[in-house]
């Protein structure tokens, strides 16, 4: 399946948009996508993934900006003259058209004559793995049966840039996963730079090349799924993607590369100064993950009283309380026996590494 | 009967609560419609011999033919009519803010709130000789004797499509607020321009409000005696007042009955003929 039309690069540059009611939806928004990428949009509910979508998909003009599609600026052209594909998160499909109609809409509007449009819609559906439904109406199908014709019905028309709004929102967790895979495949069986939006930060890490994430419209982080992971710039994304403790403290010394944080709960550590540098004395809030905190024997790290115990399959998450009064996670890979932590059992935390503690200058 | 508990469902109490209204209908529908269906089948006034006469005398009449055939033409213009307008106006009520979506259904039930003999004098004020179309046709100088509006089918027509409209407009709006928005942004993304996207997804969608909306104007236009009588005038004649000519004026019980059966049996073919096509556009998609 390699057109001309696929994988053609997707630059959103600079672009901002307010609604006519003032709401200021997205600001300043910078994403430079190559062709053949699969990105994920990732924000909570309300954070302007959808607005930016319809911008580039070109149903709503933005405020400021420019959206380039391959060599070509198509902020004056309409949606129908965009070749942007999408599926829509409730799939959109024409109601009183079969599934065969729906996916040879597109190459109606083209023109193009009804059996080239049948052959066509047979071949897609195959790729879809849905040949025997063609002649379904939509509300004959399942969730995911509708999603995969909504997806085929996006892919007939070649188009240069695919986007997909909170695409598995609607299905079961099986499914979910199911139609993850299904997409993947897709993608990079046909190469076409794809967008998907989203707020789950499971489905970005796992499917997308690079993750952009999103917060109250500003771009808070654009980078590769472990950049996101391990490496957040800032607060937001810490907490957002992944689940995180977040410590208070005091910086006592800082350089470039390492700073030396006095936590409120009580110890001394060495954390990443994770965007930009960190001034001494000044209050900071350090992210340390369930996963990344360990108990230890010796005098390092902080002291807690351990809580509620909760075994989650492959690992066991405590609830700590630490001097301060506030609680922490710890997650501990189940590995043979692990050993059995008493409710009000005193224990020393630490991070395993300076690297995987982030200090972020404290907001308030 | 105790050992079947089963049997004793919703259904039972359901036909039980039915029964006063089936009961009214019973006394005030269906008893003076037979007692029409009686009447009709009289030849002469005293009801006296029995026979076809009214519906011959009806059916091989030229004048009562033409009588019906304007009434049922008069419904279709008019239906016509409300549909070519009302649609545009369902169709931008759905694509508003909540502002202006308030200020059209109020315009669109304004007509309800006011009596029909207000409205229709109101077109009477508006299509006379002196009346506002005229006295500013006169003073622009485009005419210079006034034109016949009222008592014309085409005054008949204009004033019956704005007292119907909202027969029309709400079942319009309600059948096109049922399609999904983002069935517009799929087509649109798809390739399609505005026109194919209102043939193809908008209309078909559409048409069960459009079914609805045209059997409900249809009905109401071909019976409405009010505005029919007072803007055509003693020129036009349509079924309401030829049969309450006959009933009333000439006292002819039996061949105003007739009249009556036939106007319904007329409007019964009509509007199943509506429900048929309503019936095939679901079923076109091959549901
Ligand atoms: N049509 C609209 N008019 C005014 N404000 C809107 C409109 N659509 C969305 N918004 C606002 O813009 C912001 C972003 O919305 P949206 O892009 O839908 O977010 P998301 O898809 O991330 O949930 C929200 O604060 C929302 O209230
Ligand atoms: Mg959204």
């Amino acid at each position: 399946m390699a057109d001309a039309q696929s994988g053609r690069s997707l630059v959103v540059d600079a672009v901002t948009h307010r609604y006519p009611s003032g709401a200021l939806a997205v600001e300043n928004i910078n994403l430079d996508i190559k062709g053949g990428e699969i990105i994920a949009l990732l924000g909570p509910s309300g954070c302007g993934k959808t607005t930016l979508l319809r911008i580039i998909a070109g149903f709503i003009a933005q405020s400021q900006g420019r959206i380039i599609i391959g060599d070509d600026i198509v902020d004056a052209l309409p949606p129908n003259r965009r070749a942007v594909g999408i599926v829509f998160q409730n799939y959109a499909l024409f109601p009183h058209l079969t599934v065969t109609e729906n996916v040879g809409y597109g190459l109606a509007a083209r023109g193009i004559d009804k059996a080239t449009r049948q052959r066509e819609a047979q071949r897609l559906l195959e790729l879809v793995q849905l040949p025997s439904m063609a002649e379904r109406l939509p509300r004959q199908l399942s969730g995911g049966q509708q999603q995969r014709v909504a997806l085929a019905r996006a892919l007939a028309i070649k188009p240069s840039i695919l986007l997909l709004d909170e695409p598995f929102a609607a299905l079961d967790k099986n499914l979910r996963l199911d139609m993850q895979i299904e997409v993947k495949r897709l993608q990079r069986v046909s190469g076409i730079t794809t967008l998907i939006v989203t707020h789950d930060q499971e489905e970005a890490l796992s499917m997308a090349d690079r993750v952009a994430v999103l917060s109250h419209g500003k771009l808070e982080q654009f980078g590769s799924p472990s950049d996101v992971y391990d490496r957040p710039q800032t607060l937001f994304v810490n907490t957002f993607v992944g689940s995180s403790n977040r410590m208070p403290g005091v910086v006592v010394s800082a350089d470039r590369t390492a700073a030396k944080v006095r936590l409120d709960a009580g110890a001394e550590i060495v954390a990443r100064p994770a965007g930009g540098t960190l001034s001494e004395g000044g209050r900071v809030t350090v992210c340390i993950r369930p996963e990344h905190l360990q108990f230890v024997s010796d005098e390092t790290g902080f002291a807690g009283v351990v809580g509620m115990s909760l075994p989650l399959g492959a690992t066991v998450v405590h609830e700590v309380t630490t001097a301060d009064g506030s609680g922490v996670k710890v997650s501990q890979a189940r590995i043979g026996e692990t050993r059995a932590l008493e409710n009000g059992a005193a224990v020393r935390l630490a991070p395993l590494a300076p690297s995987l503690a982030n200090a972020f200058p404290a907001t308030l | 009967m105790g050992t079947a508990p089963a049997s004793r469902d919703v259904t039972s109490y359901g036909m039980g609560l039915a029964a006063p209204l089936a009961l009214f209908f019973l006394v005030f529908f269906v008893a003076p419609l037979l007692q029409l269906l009686w009447l009709s089948l009289h030849n002469d006034t005293a009801g006296l011999h029995w026979g076809l006469g009214q519906y011959l005398h009806f059916l091989t009449d030229p004048f009562s033919l033409s009588v019906l055939g304007s009434t049922l033409l008069l419904g279709a213009e008019v239906t016509l009519v409300c549909l070519v307008l009302g649609f545009p106006i369902a169709w931008l009520y759905q694509r508003v803010g909540p502002r202006l979506q308030t200020i059209i259904i109020l315009i669109v039930l304004l007509p309800l709130l006011t009596s029909v003999v207000v409205r229709t004098f109101a077109w009477i004020v508006i299509l006379g000789r002196q009346g506002i179309i005229n006295a500013t046709l006169q003073s622009l100088g485009i005419i210079d004797t006034p034109l016949r509006l009222l008592y014309t089918q085409f005054g008949v027509v204009i004033a019956l499509a704005q007292v119907q409209m909202p027969l029309m407009t709400l079942p319009l709006i309600t059948a096109l607020g049922r399609i999904d928005p983002n069935l517009d942004d799929a087509s649109c993304s798809l390739g399609a321009g505005s026109w194919r996207t209102f043939f193809r997804i908008v209309l078909p969608l559409s048409l069960p409000g459009v079914i609805a909306g045209c059997t409900l104007t249809y009905a109401a236009a071909i019976t409405a005696f009010i505005t029919q009588s007072l803007i055509g005038g003693g020129q036009m004649l349509f079924m309401p007042m030829y049969l309450y000519q006959q009933a009333s004026t000439l006292q002819n019980w039996p061949f105003a009955s007739a009249i009556s059966i036939i106007f319904l049996l007329a409007v019964l073919a009509v509007v199943s003929v509506f429900t048929t096509l309503g019936r095939l556009s679901r079923g076109y998609g091959g549901a």
